[in-house]
């Protein structure tokens, strides 16, 4: 077990109600990493996210998120929706504000700093008093980033970030998890599907499989992609097809 | 037979296709294929020179069934088979509901009806120790929404309440003359419009508009967040949805919805008094000198009391509603229909409750 890990699970079991949909669960996330949870569509990569983040229980085993298993307070880390999930009646800049005004004493001038300052480097400055309804899916995607990072958490959750953009917005939200991660030294624990986001941003994967209803395989994206052996392994990367010969 | 296509014997457990396929063939097709191919082994299908994607389903289904193999395909009829016949179907995650009893629909209304119940418990627990927490943290209800919130559901409601208040004067002011006429009691005609709208219309009528204007609103709003994740997202911002949406609400209608129902009281009286002076020919000052005559404070506080119970049940209603709103959009609407529908309900029952109480505390 990694003494620094920011995440770590022991035997854990997820699911709704008494359907265990992925059991046996052991991994760590290290500090800095962009770490990526993997699978095909309906194995639990998700439900793994939402459990670690709270909004569900787990079915068994346990996990520490900063040493810690129940947050008391402001939780340790920020979390970015599949859907941005912006509060829709509040402008962009409230949205960002809401987390700072609700857990420090910071003067009002200071948060308007702030919130401008966040909105600046995920590259929406000038949006402060645009309403979510206003934006296309990237813009609210960064929008949701900058929220998430309103108190400086050490970690970030990202379900989906990809989902329902273009290539292009698909790749400017991977630069700034890059640049983030780089910059700031931030966690990202992300889930994805996207193939090309896989390969560019993450530095570490754990991949699920249905079938065995645990992960099955662990590692660096790129280098399970071309070394395993793994049926299932070759399988997810390679689009369902046989890999290339190495 | 189909006119665009062939069937044979071909041999020794053999028989052919010919001809040109296509999705209208389908239905003939499968009434033809299935006398044909029985004990069959091959179904030779050289002879087709045309197959659309809903013939070869039904072609391939059926060779399936009986155990015929398909042979003799070329060129794009090939192709055209290969896609209904090659690819491997994954096992279904549940087995597909077959033809089901009435026990097994009633089992599964118990359950409905426990998970209901476990979901009302819920969200009468949480929100007793968000209310409890409140009391005990109030910077952590978002108080500053509540004005914005009064303007919303109270103010914003004036003009409508406004139109049937007096509206629903006027109608009782009539049908009470036309009755008490018979009887030459014209002049209690205020006693009875007075009285029958403070004690019981105006609270009722206006918790009907509240609960139509603001109830379905509250609870589109809170289920339009719940299906887009930002009340989870609340959530993960450490911040509690009761107390940062629910109370507001709460407190919000629960204000507002007496205040309506004093502006209801008094413009049902003034309709009632325009019905007197214009076709009664009641002066206005004989008018509100029974009106004064008749009503007590206690009708008056009364009706107020319960419209604020009104209020409260229907923002409670519309915020437990709203968030359990689940899948969508569709999710949404089910939510708001099943709020309006419950609030109607419940107006009504606590409204008779009510009446008997009142009855009872000789009110």
């Amino acid at each position: 077990m990694a003494k620094d890990s920011i995440i770590r699970a022991r035997d854990l079991a997820i699911g709704y109600g008494d359907h265990v949909l992925m059991e046996r669960m052991d991994f760590d996330v290290a500090p800095g990493d962009v770490f990526l949870i993997l699978g095909g569509s309906g194995t639990g990569k998700s439900t793994l996210l939402r459990t670690l983040i709270g909004l569900q229980a787990s079915l068994g085993g346990r996990f520490e998120i900063e040493g810690r298993e129940a947050p008391d307070g402001p939780p340790p880390y920020g979390v970015l929706f599949q859907s941005g999930a912006l509060f829709g009646s509040m402008t962009l800049g409230q949205n960002v504000a809401l987390p700072l005004e609700t857990w420090t004493d910071l003067d009002a001038r200071t948060i308007q700093e702030l919130v401008c300052a966040k909105l600046r480097i995920v590259g929406l400055d000038g949006y402060e008093n645009h309403m979510p309804a206003e934006l296309s899916g990237g813009m609210k995607k960064r929008a949701g980033i900058a929220r998430a990072m309103a108190l400086e958490p050490r970690l970030l959750f990202l379900d989906e970030p990809s989902a329902g953009l273009d290539p292009i917005s698909m790749a400017e939200l991977d630069d700034l998890i890059l640049t983030l991660s780089a910059s700031l030294g931030v966690t990202f624990v992300v889930v994805t599907h996207e193939l090309a986001s896989i390969e560019k941003i993450g530095s570490t994967c754990v991949l699920l499989d249905r079938d065995a209803r645990t992960i099955v395989a662990r590692g660096d994206p790129r280098e399970l992609k071309e070394t395993s052996d793994d049926p299932r392994v070759r399988s997810y990367f390679h689009r369902g097809a046989e890999a290339p010969a190495r | 037979m189909g006119a665009g296509y062939k069937i044979g014997a071909g041999g020794e457990g053999a028989v052919t296709l010919a001809g040109s396929l296509s999705l209208a063939d389908a239905g003939h097709l499968r009434r033809d294929l299935v006398p044909a191919l029985e004990g069959a082994r091959t179904l030779d299908v050289a002879g087709v020179t045309a197959l659309d994607g809903g013939a070869a389903a039904v072609l391939a289904a059926v060779a399936a069934q009986r155990g015929a193999e398909l042979v003799g395909a070329d060129g794009d009829v090939a192709r055209v088979l290969a896609l209904y016949t090659e690819r491997t179907s994954r096992a279904p995650l549940r087995a597909p509901a077959g033809h089901r009893g009435l026990l097994s629909h009633i089992g599964d209304a118990t359950l409905e009806l426990w998970a209901a119940a476990k979901d009302h418990l819920a969200f009468a627990g949480e929100l007793a120790s968000s209310t409890f927490g409140a009391f005990r943290r109030p910077g952590d209800v978002r108080w500053r929404d509540v004005g914005h919130l009064l303007e919303r559901h109270g103010a914003d409601g004036v003009p409508i309440t406004i139109v049937i208040g007096f509206l629903i004067g006027v109608i009782t002011a009539f049908q009470s003359a036309l009755q008490l006429g018979k009887f030459g009691a014209d002049s209690l005609v205020a006693d009875l419009v007075s009285l029958s709208m403070t004690r019981e219309l105006a609270p009722l009528m206006t918790a009907i508009v509240v609960a139509g204007r603001s109830g379905a609103a509250i609870a589109a709003e809170i289920g339009t967040m719940k299906v887009s994740e930002e009340v989870d997202a609340l959530r993960t911002l450490g911040l509690d949805p009761y107390r940062f949406l629910v109370l507001p609400r709460i407190l919000a209608v629960l204000i507002a919805a007496p205040l309506l129902t004093l502006l209801a009281d008094v413009v049902s009286i003034a309709g009632g008094l325009f019905v007197a002076m214009s076709s009664l020919d009641v002066s206005w000052q004989g008018y509100v000198l029974s009106v004064r005559e008749a009503l007590g404070v206690a009708d008056v506080f009364g009706g107020l009391f319960k419209a604020a119970v009104f209020g409260g049940m229907i923002a409670l209603i519309a915020c437990e509603r709203g968030l359990g709103a689940r899948g969508g959009a569709e999710g949404v609407g089910r939510a708001t229909t099943s709020a309006v529908v419950t609030m109607l309900f419940a107006l009504v029952a606590v409204d008779a409750l009510f009446s008997v109480l009142f009855n009872l505390w000789g009110i």
